[in-house]
């Protein structure tokens, strides 16, 4: 059972709440390359969502290459990574560093303050992410 | 029913100027609503602001005083089987025949319908956990609206029009009744319509939504675009502003001095030069949730919009 977390307080749309989730899944590994992941139906009624929102969610992690959909044999996480290419890549990176170094200015913060932070998450990040795996 | 109008390819629902009085008071004006196949509608709205009302017209229980209202191209006044039998009806009041028990129910309205699945009929019975022989009378609010969601759902019809189907019910049944509603959705082709003022139900369940307010549509699109086109700002000005900021295309306004909050249906780029030329920066720019959104309506003030828009 994939655990994803819908909120409908902060205005994202439904569909990239799950996007955003499973991406997050597929790059801590909890999500393993070539893992069957449930089928529409099955996590719409698990969510209490329309089915149609997450058929929309897979569609686009497909069409970003984290997904493999076959006839027959279901939707899988593909078995390496993204297939953007690298400029595709750094864009998507550095509108998200824009909007942080923003962010950070208006609550001042400086770039030090950012770099020591992103360390100390990903340090986090990743003991917590790949603990949970081996628990699991 | 040999000339109904009936057809296969006809949308579920096709309301045109549809305008009903009672009396002096205007309850809808001028509606324009059609949904398409396999579509899940949430129609939103105030208490008194329409919505039973139009779905009253829907089912033929009200007559078009001006306009026209039809399913699958049927008019549900002229022939009312042939409507009836495509629909599947949650009443907000669930009225239902409260000296039978659930299996007399059952059997009473399978004999209205020729398409019933006794078998589904069945399933469902066991999802909802209703025991057959229990009299309706002293079933809970709960069960009640689950016993008559089954006599909506079990024969299959291809339209359901569900009003305010978990008004009232505590979170547990809420749920039972909402995975029901999902499951059907999954259905190849069903339409469903379903009121509502949960707005977060809403935005999990429907792909389009519409929007009544004192008796018109103020928003009929998919939840996609709703959310697209609507921003929730921050602005800050670099001077205190002692009245209100007028902003075109602006819906609601809320702050003071140099932070002032909108909700507006706008082009963030239009709104991002509007903001510069009158003194102030956007500091934040998110997507508004439904109930921003619908606030933001409902406590608007159109006059002054179209005085704005001139």
């Amino acid at each position: 059972m994939i655990k994803i977390h819908i909120s409908t307080k902060d205005g994202v749309p439904i569909f990239q709440q799950i996007v955003t989730q499973i991406k997050h899944m597929v790059a801590s590994g909890r999500l393993a390359p070539g893992e069957i992941v449930p089928p529409i139906r099955v996590l719409a009624e698990q969510l209490l969502i329309n089915p149609n929102t997450v058929a929309r969610a897979y569609k686009e992690l497909e069409s970003e290459g984290i997904f493999i959909s076959r006839q027959g044999s279901g939707t899988r996480v593909a078995e390496k990574g993204s297939t953007l290419d690298y400029a595709e890549r750094l864009q998507v990176l550095t509108e998200r560093v824009e909007s942080l170094l923003v962010e950070a200015d208006q609550l001042d913060f400086t770039v030090e303050d950012i770099i020591e932070l992103i360390r100390q998450k990903n340090k986090l990040f990743y003991t917590s992410e790949r603990g949970k795996n081996i628990n699991d | 029913m040999t000339d109904s109008g009936f057809r296969y390819d006809a949308a579920p629902i096709e309301v045109k100027g549809l305008t009903r009085r009672f009396g002096k008071k205007i309850a809808l004006n001028n509606i324009n609503l059609t949904t398409s196949s396999g579509r899940v509608l949430g129609l939103v709205g105030e208490n008194g602001a329409g919505k039973t009302t139009l779905i009253k017209h829907l089912m033929g229980m009200l007559k078009a005083q001006q306009g026209e209202v039809k399913v699958f191209g049927i008019n549900p006044v002229k022939d009312p089987v042939g409507a009836l039998s495509r629909i599947g009806y949650l009443s907000e009041d669930r009225d239902l025949p409260h000296w039978m028990r659930v299996d007399e129910l059952m059997n009473y309205t399978r004999a209205f319908y020729p398409d019933w699945d006794v078998t589904y009929a069945e399933e469902l019975l066991k999802v909802f956990r209703l025991d057959p022989s229990a009299k309706i009378k002293q079933l809970s609010r709960g069960q009640k609206a689950q016993a008559a969601l089954l006599t909506a759902l079990a024969y299959r019809p291809p339209l359901l029009l569900l009003d305010e189907p978990s008004s009232g019910l505590d979170p547990i049944v809420r749920r039972d009744i909402l995975t029901a509603i999902i499951r059907t959705i999954a259905d190849e082709g069903r339409t469903v319509l379903f009121s509502s003022h949960l707005l977060e139900e809403v935005e999990r369940v429907a792909d389009d939504v519409a929007m009544i307010h004192e008796g018109e549509i103020v928003i009929n699109d998919s939840i996609e675009n709703i959310k697209a086109k609507h921003h929730s700002i921050t602005l800050r000005f670099h001077e205190p502003q002692p009245d209100k900021p007028k902003i075109e295309g602006a819906l609601s306004i809320n702050g003071k001095d140099k932070e002032w909050s909108i909700i507006c249906n706008c082009n963030i780029d239009e709104i991002t030069s509007k903001a510069k030329s009158m003194g102030s920066e956007i500091y934040q720019d998110t997507p508004p949730t439904l109930e921003d959104i619908f606030i933001a309506y409902a406590g608007v003030d159109r006059s002054i919009i179209k005085e704005d828009k001139r």
